[in-house]
């Protein structure tokens, strides 16, 4: 397979007017050479040594297009392991995409979304964890988010998988020898040792497991719907914390009808908030349609926001909203302190204890979180995000030393190994003989293989390289 | 002077266990075969241990008897003592072992042989092959057989050729300084062949192994020993044995140990053992490792096992387990002296190791068909194997691709999910080997649907097709199967409410109480209860044969982890029936590792599972490879 020569802008687009070209194939360097002039236009990149860089001019035909830096670097000590050239341009946007034109019309074909990549894993110089990374960091949105991607890109998630890994080989090489020379090597004693050993793969596994919820919710931002009755400040809450009018605010009941939805940073952290028409018992069409999708909305939230009037008592369509909300991560915000309390803290601690009585879902296990806000005085909001902040990071991971698991794919890979990692503890508890063991053991040591490529399924190459846009 | 020239369809070289099961599989087929063999008298001989199966050997054994084969039956024929091996573990890993009489084994084989139709008996040494360019290259392949001489100039033309020359190809003895350049037990060494293979361009190894002293029976005070006995109801290795047959009176083995007085002799005299003087250049097996290698192996164990087993009915020697050595043979007796009941045993044959010549069996396709020779098959310690059994089964493989090669029919290859005897071949041919290879119950993946109690059902259909089973046992098969899904769908629809009787009835088998009603299904999953103890709670059950209950308690005991490995075996499939063109060119997937192209070009594996499998080849060429094939695939439908 002859793969032609791609170029892209590597760099964001941004306004510094500083960034890269990066043309990568068998015929980058020719390429490059028919539109790179050095000063004294004698040096010839094709004569050059690999890994070095040049200054020179890029021209199209006759032009003069930009004063560059090129870099040469021939393969395979690349990142796509192909012969790589990238030349840094200064001078602006426009020029950027002028010297890819010109690269393009020289006979580059341009490259794909993650083709850089998708090439660097198809020429084994990454793993497919690395490339799913690199994925992600394209598609990152925000800082932690980021983060997150650059850990898994320099492999700490391979690192604590192959360690997790190594720890279950182990157990089954141990059973499986025990079971070839048994005349020297024991398994007395041994169904403690791996009750042991179990407990502790459990518990890491459910660690990483838990990453992955958050991871979810770093890369994506976190799916915040607005709930509320009608009037009790919804819509105003959007507008400040997104900073501009995006919702019409008006004093009468009802009237944001539909779902808004905006994109926010608090601390680093991508909000997704999702505003919602007030939930009531209403006769108007448009605005039932709207209630409707208020409740789907609030089902697939991460958080809920609920906004109390506390002006006005708690009634009917509170207690509907309370167990709307129920398995939701809620934080209450008690609005309108400007105005004369009719509702405490208290009063909706009891509110919520009441609707959840009797339920499953008993209610003193979820902390419930109640600020007091005005949204008319832009006071309590600083609480407000700290508790956003606390809700998802606080205590439960740290952005500098964590592992996240932020697809979805390895999640699912995760969950299988932990499923198979309580099989095998539901055989210690049976009782059973240890050549059972190794059964499960073995496909927990699969599904791990899975995230860091070691265990190649077709179906997942092939989800891969959808995700690259492989396409013919 | 005018040289005999014969016809036949198939030449088998060699008489072992591997060359018997490869020629009757041919003869039975209908094919006229010739088996070669530098004495008749050594006709399935067995020059080391005397006993078939053992743990993960004997599910060789059954699966080979399930296809058609002969070793199982023979040994029902002529064993001395048999026993169930591992009975306190899983299903997965109960082997059947037992002990034979050697001389009977041989004896009764070679008139298997004698009598089959189609097959000769041929006392001669092959000493070269005879091929032909092909016209055009087939895959791999430049060449084809077209059959073999001896050492008097016969020429034997032949369809197909299994070469099956065990240990005795440039053979010699080893003990100690004294060295015989003969086969096993002094019989005549095979000292032209190789030369043959070699200018054939085939690859070939040295490797060695190695067999204990045997001891008069007479010089052994067997009061200082634990005596071993077989079975009280003795379950035949042949799915057509009659299992009454088996009932016999049985002899006895001992097990004795070695102590730190024989460990210091043999530290001591390690500088004259032949393989830690260099002198030994074959590579031995490290999973029957001699004497020597386990006290410098496991340096702390303070004891080593060491049985002590009767060769036959008919003879006083005992063979001396655990204990094989190349050490010189005075050393081998005061070391032999040392182990409590043999403080003056008198060594009938002293211990030796052997050093052969065998290929890299890289060089065959899983069918043992070799990738470069059209029609040339081989099989057992020439594929660089170890073991009677692991012989034995190859052969049975070899004998009927070989078979079906001629017939122009799909040739058999058992992967690793069906077969015990798959997971041997897919090793010898895939990964490389550079000892010995022995089967083990740990090199089997899937080994709780690869059971000894279930190789009939997993493979008689296989047998079947080729020929080597017939209908009345083919159709036995089938029905059995049906009765047990049948049966197990029944007890898993039968509820029994929580009433006093099957309380009480709970009771007296020490079974906790029901709460509410249950399947005569999740009763026998309870590990205390079984089908047959049900009975008395289940009138509506018909008679059933023992071998159908095993297999309804098996499958409903362990529904669940079997249930489990089936899963993975859906994944493991999946790689296996992506196949490879055999016409694929491995430089034009030009993103492969340099070490990854090389080996693929080298094995040319028939399906990405293979591939995979193959050292080298990393999951990320993997990858590389399916993306290849998928576009091969859609370019090709263009």
């Amino acid at each position: 397979m002859k793969t032609d020569t791609i170029a892209a802008i590597a760099t964001a687009v941004s306004d510094s007017g500083i960034g890269i070209i990066r043309i990568s194939g068998n015929e980058a360097i020719e390429i490059a050479d028919k539109m790179y002039h050095s000063k004294n236009e004698k040096k010839k990149l094709a004569k050059v040594s690999s890994h070095t860089i040049h200054y020179g001019f890029i021209y199209d035909g006759e032009e003069v297009i930009d004063e560059v830096m090129v870099a040469v670097m021939k393969a395979p000590n690349t990142y796509t392991k192909e012969d790589t050239v990238e030349i840094d341009c200064h001078g602006g946007i426009l020029v950027m995409q002028k010297v890819l034109e010109t690269a393009l019309k020289y006979g580059c074909r341009l490259a794909e979304p993650g083709e850089f990549t998708k090439r660097a894993f198809l020429n084994g110089r990454i793993d497919l964890t690395k490339a799913e990374a690199v994925m992600d960091m394209i598609h990152a949105k925000n800082e932690f988010a980021m983060k997150s991607s650059l850990k898994q890109l320099k492999g700490a998630v391979s690192d604590k998988v192959h360690s997790l890994r190594e720890e279950i080989l182990y157990e089954i090489a141990f059973i499986e020898s025990a079971l070839d020379d048994p005349e020297h090597i024991s398994l007395d004693g041994y169904h403690e040792k791996l009750e042991e050993k179990t407990q502790h793969l459990l518990l890491e596994l459910k660690r990483l497991i838990d990453s992955a919820d958050n991871g979810k919710l770093l890369k994506d931002g976190i799916n915040t719907v607005i709930v509320g009755k009608p009037n009790a400040g919804k819509s105003s809450l959007l507008n400040l914390l997104v900073g501009e009018d995006k919702a019409i605010v008006t004093s009468i009941a009802g009237t944001t009808r539909d779902v808004l939805e905006e994109s926010i940073k608090l601390h680093g952290i991508g909000l997704n908030i999702i505003d919602t028409a007030g939930i009531r018992d209403t006769k108007d069409e448009v605005e039932r349609i709207g209630v409707e999708k208020a409740r789907k909305y609030a089902n697939n939230a991460d958080l809920v926001i609920y906004v109390v009037d506390s002006s006005r008592e708690l009634d009917e369509n509170d207690k509907e909203i309370v167990e709307l909300i129920r398995d939701k991560k809620v934080i209450v915000l008690l609005n309108k302190t400007d105005l004369d309390a009719k509702v405490s803290k208290d009063d909706i601690k009891q509110y919520f204890h009441n609707v959840y009585e009797g339920t499953s879902n008993s209610f003193e296990n979820q902390s419930l979180c109640i600020i007091r806000t005005s949204t008319k005085d832009n006071t309590g909001m600083e609480e407000f995000e700290d508790a956003i902040k606390d809700m998802f990071f606080a205590g439960k991971i740290a952005v500098n030393d964590e592992i996240y698991i932020t697809s979805k794919r390895h999640k699912e890979a995760l969950m299988e190994a932990y499923d198979s990692m309580i099989m095998v503890k539901q055989s210690l508890a049976d009782n059973m003989p240890e050549d059972f063991y190794s059964i499960d053991l073995m496909s927990a040591y699969a599904s791990l293989g899975r995230i860091i490529g070691e265990e190649v399924e077709d179906d997942l190459v092939n989800e891969i390289f959808s995700k690259f846009c492989m396409g013919k | 002077m005018s040289e005999i020239r014969e016809k036949v369809d198939v030449c088998v070289v060699g008489a072992g266990h591997a060359g018997c099961e490869a020629a009757l599989a041919c003869a039975r087929m209908g094919l006229e075969t010739v088996i070669f063999t530098v004495s008749v008298d050594s006709i399935a001989l067995m020059p080391c241990n005397p006993n078939v199966g053992g743990s993960s050997k004997g599910h060789l054994v059954r699966e080979l008897d399930a296809l058609g084969g002969e070793m199982g039956k023979n040994i029902d024929k002529t064993f001395i003592q048999s026993k169930m091996l591992n009975v306190s573990k899983g299903p997965a890993v109960h082997s059947l072992r037992a002990q034979a009489d050697k001389a009977e084994y041989s004896r009764s084989m070679r008139k298997v042989l004698e009598n089959q139709e189609h097959l000769t008996i041929k006392q001669a040494e092959i000493t070269e092959l005879l091929t032909q360019d092909l016209e055009s290259p087939q895959g791999l392949a430049t060449k084809k057989i077209t059959g073999v001489k001896t050492y008097t100039g016969a020429i034997y033309e032949a369809k197909a050729v299994v070469l099956c020359t065990g240990t005795y190809l440039k053979a010699r003895c080893l003990c100690g300084e004294a060295i015989t350049y003969t086969g096993p037990n002094g019989l005549q060494a095979a000292n032209y062949l190789t030369d043959s293979l070699k200018s054939l361009g085939i690859e070939m190894r040295r490797f060695k192994t190695g067999t204990p002293a045997r001891m008069d029976k007479r010089s052994i005070d067997f009061s200082k020993m634990e005596e071993q006995l077989g079975d009280e109801r003795v379950v035949p290795f042949s799915f057509s044995t009659n299992p009454e047959d088996v009932q016999i009176d049985q002899a006895s083995c001992w097990l004795t140990y070695t102590n730190e007085k024989t460990h210091e002799i043999i530290r001591k005299n390690l500088d004259r053992s032949p393989i830690y003087a260099g002198i030994i250049e074959g590579t031995g097996p490290r999973y029957c490792p001699s004497i020597e290698d386990k006290v410098v192996k496991f340096a702390e164990k303070e004891r080593h096992q060491v049985f002590i087993e009767p060769e036959g009915l008919h003879t006083n020697e005992m063979y001396v387990g655990g204990m094989s050595s190349s050490l010189p043979e005075d050393v081998q007796l005061a070391m032999y002296r040392t182990v409590p009941g043999l403080e003056n045993c008198k060594m009938v044959r002293n211990a030796y190791a052997i050093e052969y010549d065998c290929i890299n069996p890289g060089q065959l396709y899983p069918t043992l068909q070799f990738k470069a020779i059209s029609g040339l098959f081989s099989a057992g310690q020439f594929n660089g194997s170890s073991g009677y059994e692991e012989a034995a089964a190859q052969g049975m493989i070899a004998g009927m691709n070989a078979g079906l090669f001629i017939q122009g029919k799909d040739q058999v290859v058992l992967d690793r999910s069906e077969a015990y005897i798959g997971v041997l071949i897919d090793d010898l041919v895939t990964k490389e080997n550079f000892e010995p290879y022995r089967m083990m119950t740990s090199r089997a993946e899937y080994r709780l649907l690869l059971r000894q109690d279930n190789a009939d059902l997993r493979l008689r259909k296989i047998g079947y097709y080729a020929g080597l089973v017939t209908k009345e046992q083919y159709d036995y098969v089938c029905q059995k199967e049906e009765l047990i899904t049948n049966e197990v769908e029944r007890l898993q629809n039968t509820k029994v409410g929580a009433n006093q009787e099957i309380q009480r009835f709970l009771e007296n088998k020490g079974s906790s109480g029901l709460k509410t009603a249950a399947s005569l299904a999740e009763l026998i999953c309870r590990p205390e209860l079984s089908y047959e103890a049900l009975a008395e709670i289940d009138p509506e059950r018909r008679p059933l044969s023992d071998d159908v209950i095993e297999q309804i308690n098996i499958n409903i005991k362990y529904d669940g982890y079997i249930k489990r490995q089936l899963k993975q075996v859906e994944q493991f499939k999946k790689m296996e029936k992506k196949l490879i063109p055999s016409d694929i060119d491995y430089d034009d997937v030009s993103s492969l590792r340099l070490e990854a192209r090389q080996k693929l070009k080298k094995f040319q594996p028939i399906s990405v599972g293979q591939a995979s499998r193959i050292s080298g080849v990393s999951p990320a060429d993997i990858s590389v490879l399916l993306v290849y094939l998928e576009h091969f695939r859609q370019h090709k439908e263009k």
